[in-house]
């Protein structure tokens, strides 16, 4: 039934090109409708499923020739992320709830790169998997380049070939290994059980790895990640950060670990101090982390803070997922779906609440209009949103980073104390924006004009809509994180089904 | 030859001689019959004799498929060849519909006949293991497709890209010629099977190596390989949009089959080896030399072009660097995976230059800039286009991404635990990500700008959507299901094996 999540979407896409042109109301309705179809769905397999096995949920021939199948299913891990992309796509789509131009196509691109998402977290076949990675990507350059804001053309070109490179990378690694293991199959359960020779591991891994990585962030290959935010309207930033990054660590956990593991394993000798992929790349992570708190610091447009905390704080789950103990791979499954409810409301507070009534995203223009007095709803959101994402106890954020350092803290202290440092960097940053952005010093009467012309008197109120959205998103991170069972009791006992088998019992490796 | 095998003869050229029969009919309704009547009609009708002819031709061969080897491999019939003749006589249709809305030439029953002779060169092509057949006909398509270069003849382009085709090509033909009279020498027969048995031997023959390279220069020009592409981006632009989509499609198919042919039964046994840092003489590294040098060379040329046209044919190079790819792979399934590939790309190339034909109806010229705001204007049409262009670039679930897939995957099951090619792969998979940028550059136009102030509703005959929603019909449908396709040409080609003599 899970599968549906995708065809839903599908249908809503075929049904809205059917739709008469300039009637932006019924595209609204329709597109919500599809949306929340899929998150109904979405939950009920959540509730029904068994997280500690692979739930099948269709498994047809697809290309028997090449032993192809198309094979949807569905463990606890994927099951939170299918649950993440219903949530991250109905407070999409109400939060461009203003859209007029070109709606009807607007509303298509989203839904074919929600379908996408969808079926890359429900895929077993490595085939299929990537199919559905690929078809995200386009529908993501028209959603920046037609209805972004700053350099969209740029913005979205970059990410384009950004993730087209990436997933030329982790082609090549799943080629060579349908080629290697010479079964005639692509599903990942069976790839998995093929013992692939030490050597071809010890390159496919990297590859693939960071082939994924890209999408989720890795630092250096991180580049794409907040010129495209910032450059996407509203809804893409909200996916883009929230769910989409997610596809890379997805594509991390599931794809790169499950069949090259011993990729992970000491190489035997010692270059610079690093004995594996393993310290490489947790490195990265780690540089990742402080780098994108540092530079967030430091940042004057509104929405590239938040651009760059994304890199950060995704740097935790790429941190989380090399641990390889139990706990830090929950933690990070968990900060992949604590990441994607709130960068989604913090990029919601930013495009939509403030950018589409201000004009503005200067951190010293708007530092001069003091927003809390008017836009205290805005003020208010964005604070807690800003708590929960510096991770402060009651909040999704702390119960993930926390997992994440304690797993970290077991396979790699020094850089676990890293990662710690940039948390605190993070809070700084994190204080600096809202402080800036909606607290200025100025009274709210010493302000006239905006650039545009407009008295800040003039800007819209926040429509019932965005007030719900936000609602959803801030509940979400609440019950996430004063619960956190929910989702753990997903995710954990995904980790003993026979795909991680790899995985050292016991904490440490 | 007696009585008995001249039947034999006739019952296996019977799809040939149907073509050739509706070349005459086309000539003859046109000079007696229609001339003098309005253009439009006659063009309808011409177009109606031809496509009847080549749909007459694939029923005859769905009804009744033959088998057979005619004076030693002269004519050789088989449900390969059958296959890749049917794909052949299907994009010729495609052409000819995309023809009937364009206005390039009141000759419309000479153009039409030269269409299908040049298809006909190309049926003989594909089912001919004999080097003195395949050069006659390489020269009956390749005359055939100089003409149609040069059919527009109020165009000063269309005559320039013309010349340049011949020149080139007549050079090209006189290096294959050169070629293959020297590898006759060598071996002393015309068939490939024989050929393949006299050249077998240990060491690689100086005189042999000089005979591949010159035969595959020749080659190379007919599939566009860098360094031979030079014709390419001014024929793509100077000649008509509909022979220029003929020579993108149908000649590259044919063009391909042979190359494949000529190299995995002509030169089996020499094929020496192009693995990384393992480099033995003999016609994989050399083909392997050309591929990379389409790859690289037709990649980022693509990307600096104005003009749609030109694009198209720096990416046909490079997608013809891909297809090398499954040449080099020379087993039965890299065939099976370059034929899935190469009839693909000749389907999306087709439909591609059908949407460049009609846009350039409206607007004149070719421009990336005529394309501005096409959504817009004509919403069904870019659609079409951004499934060509995605395809084109790659993307599933369309049938481009299955075609890379299933070619780079044979390349490398050639040598499963070494991966000799896994390099050749690894650049070409790094260079379509490079193609996706001037891909995505033509959908930009299309999607994301803006229409010129001025411009009008786009007015697209209805025959042209009819027949580009078919051809994006066929991309979705061979992409999403590729086993259609492929398990058909996997079957065939093994009993294409089978049957082959040892």
């Amino acid at each position: 039934m899970l599968a549906w999540t995708i065809y839903i979407s599908l249908i809503g896409v075929g049904v809205l090109m059917a739709l008469p042109q300039g009637s932006a109301r019924q595209v609204r309705v329709v597109a919500l409708l599809a949306a929340m179809a899929g998150f109904v769905i979405a939950m009920a397999g959540a509730l029904k499923l068994e997280p500690g096995k692979v739930n099948t949920i269709t498994q047809v021939r697809w290309i028997p020739s090449l032993g192809i199948e198309y094979h949807l299913a569905a463990d606890g891990i994927s099951l939170t992320l299918v649950l993440l992309t219903g949530i991250a796509a109905v407070a999409g789509i109400l939060f461009s709830w203003n859209i007029k131009h070109r709606a009807k196509e607007f509303f298509a691109f989203y839904l074919a790169l929600i379908a996408g998402v969808y079926g890359v977290f429900l895929s077993f076949d490595a085939f299929l998997l990537f199919v559905f990675y690929e078809l995200a990507i386009i529908p993501k350059y028209f959603l920046i380049a037609i209805w972004g804001s700053t350099r969209k053309e740029y913005g979205a070109m970059k990410l384009a070939l950004y993730s087209f490179v990436g997933s030329a990378m982790v082609l090549v690694g799943l080629i060579a290994a349908y080629v290697v293991a010479g079964t005639n199959t692509m599903s990942l359960l069976e790839l998995a059980k093929y013992p692939f020779p030490l050597g071809f591991q010890m390159w496919a891994f990297p590859l693939v790895f960071v082939g994924f990585g890209i999408l989720a962030g890795l630092w250096p290959f991180h580049t794409w990640a907040p010129t495209g935010h910032v450059a996407a309207p509203t809804a893409a930033s909200m996916l883009l950060a929230g769910v989409v990054m997610k596809l890379g660590a997805y594509g991390c956990l599931r794809v790169a670990m499950t069949l090259f593991p011993h990729g992970l394993d000491e190489w035997g000798f010692k270059v610079l101090g690093f004995g594996s992929w393993r310290d490489v790349l947790s490195l990265l992570a780690v540089v990742g982390i402080v780098y994108g708190a540092m530079v967030a610091l430091v940042q004057r447009d509104f929405k590239f803070v938040i651009g760059y905390s994304s890199v950060s704080h995704m740097g935790f789950v790429l941190l989380g997922l090399l641990t390889l103990n139990a706990i830090g791979l929950s933690g990070a499954v968990l900060q992949m779906f604590s990441h994607g409810i709130i960068a989604g409301l913090l990029f919601a507070v930013v495009g939509r609440m403030v950018y589409d009534r201000t004009h503005t995203r200067d951190l010293g223009i708007l530092e001069g209009m003091n927003l809390s007095k008017v836009m205290p709803f805005a003020a208010v959101t964005f604070t807690i949103a800003g708590m929960a994402s510096m991770g402060l106890p009651g909040f999704s954020g702390f119960v993930a980073e926390l997992q994440v350092l304690i797993g970290a803290w077991q396979a790699f202290p020094t850089l676990a104390v890293v990662a710690g440092f940039g948390i605190l960097v993070s809070i700084a940053f994190t204080l600096r924006v809202i402080s800036k952005a909606f607290f200025g010093e100025q009274e709210a009467d010493a302000v006239t004009a905006v650039p545009n012309g407009q008295g800040h008197g003039e800007l819209e109120p926040i429509s019932i809509p965005e007030r719900v959205g936000a609602v959803i998103l801030m509940g979400c991170a609440l019950l996430i994180g004063l619960y956190p069972r929910l989702l753990l009791d997903l995710i954990s006992p995904s980790f003993n089904s026979a795909l991680f088998d790899w995985l050292p019992k016991g904490g440490m490796p | 030859m007696n009585g008995s095998a001249y039947l034999e003869l006739f019952k296996l050229a019977v799809p040939e001689t149907i073509v050739a029969l509706a070349v005459l009919a086309v000539l003859v309704a046109d000079l007696w019959a229609l001339r003098g009547l309005e253009l439009k009609f006659r063009r309808t009708i011409g177009a109606m004799i031809s496509c009847a002819g080549c749909v007459g031709a694939i029923a005859w061969m769905a009804v009744s498929p033959q088998q057979g080897n005619i004076a030693e491999g002269m004519l050789v019939v088989g449900p390969l060849t059958q296959l890749v003749k049917a794909a052949l006589l299907v994009l010729t249709v495609f052409t000819i519909l995309i023809s009937v809305d364009t206005d390039f030439t009141t000759h419309s029953g000479e153009y039409f006949a030269l269409v299908l002779l040049a298809t006909l060169g190309m049926m003989f092509l594909v089912s001919s293991e004999d080097i003195l057949m395949i050069f006659i006909s390489l020269e009956l398509t390749s005359l055939s497709l100089y003409i149609l270069t040069a059919f527009a003849k109020r165009r000063a382009r269309s005559a320039e890209a013309a010349l340049k085709y011949f020149l080139f090509g007549g050079m090209a033909a006189a290096f294959t010629l050169f070629g293959l009279s020297l590898l006759y020498g060598i071996s002393g027969s015309t068939n490939l099977a024989q050929i393949a048995i006299s050249i077998k031997g240990p060491k690689l023959d100086p005189l042999l190596a000089v005979a591949m390279v010159m035969t595959l220069v020749g080659f190379g020009f007919k599939v566009a390989a860098v360094p031979f592409h030079l014709w390419a981006p001014d024929a793509y632009q100077g000649a008509p949009a509909p022979s220029a989509a003929l020579i993108a499609s149908g000649s590259k198919v044919a063009g391909f089959f042979v190359l494949a042919k000529v190299v995995m039964v002509g030169f089996k046994g020499a094929e020496g080896s192009a693995a990384w840092h393992a480099c033995v003489p003999g016609w994989m590294p050399v083909l392997a030399l050309l591929a990379v040098a389409s790859m690289v060379l037709g990649n980022l040329a693509a990307i600096v072009q104005t003009s749609i046209r030109r694009l198209l044919a720096y990416s046909a190079v490079a997608h013809g660097g891909y297809m090398l790819l499954g040449v080099l792979g020379h087993g039965g399934q890299s065939l099976a995976a370059l034929l899935y590939y190469v009839i693909t790309y000749a389907l999306t190339t087709l439909g591609a230059f059908g949407v460049v034909s009609v846009v350039q109806e409206q607007s004149g010229d070719d421009k990336l800039s005529d394309f501005a705001g096409l959504s817009r204007r004509a919403p069904l049409v870019s659609l079409c286009m951004m499934i060509f262009m995605l395809s084109l670039a790659g993307i599933p679930p369309l049938a481009g991404f299955f075609g890379k897939f299933y070619v780079f995957a044979a390349a490398l099951n050639t040598d499963p635990g070494g991966l000799g090619l896994l390099w050749l792969v690894i650049l070409a998979l790094g260079m379509s990500a490079v193609s996706l940028y001037y891909y995505l550059q033509v959908l930009k136009q299309i999607y994301v700008t803006e229409t010129p102030a001025g411009a009008a509703a786009a007015r697209i005959p209805v025959l042209s959507q009819v027949v580009l929603v078919l051809l994006a019909l066929a991309v979705v449908a061979l992409g999403c299901a590729p086993d259609l396709l492929i398990s058909k040409l996997l079957s065939a080609v093994q009993l294409a094996a089978g049957s082959a003599p040892k």
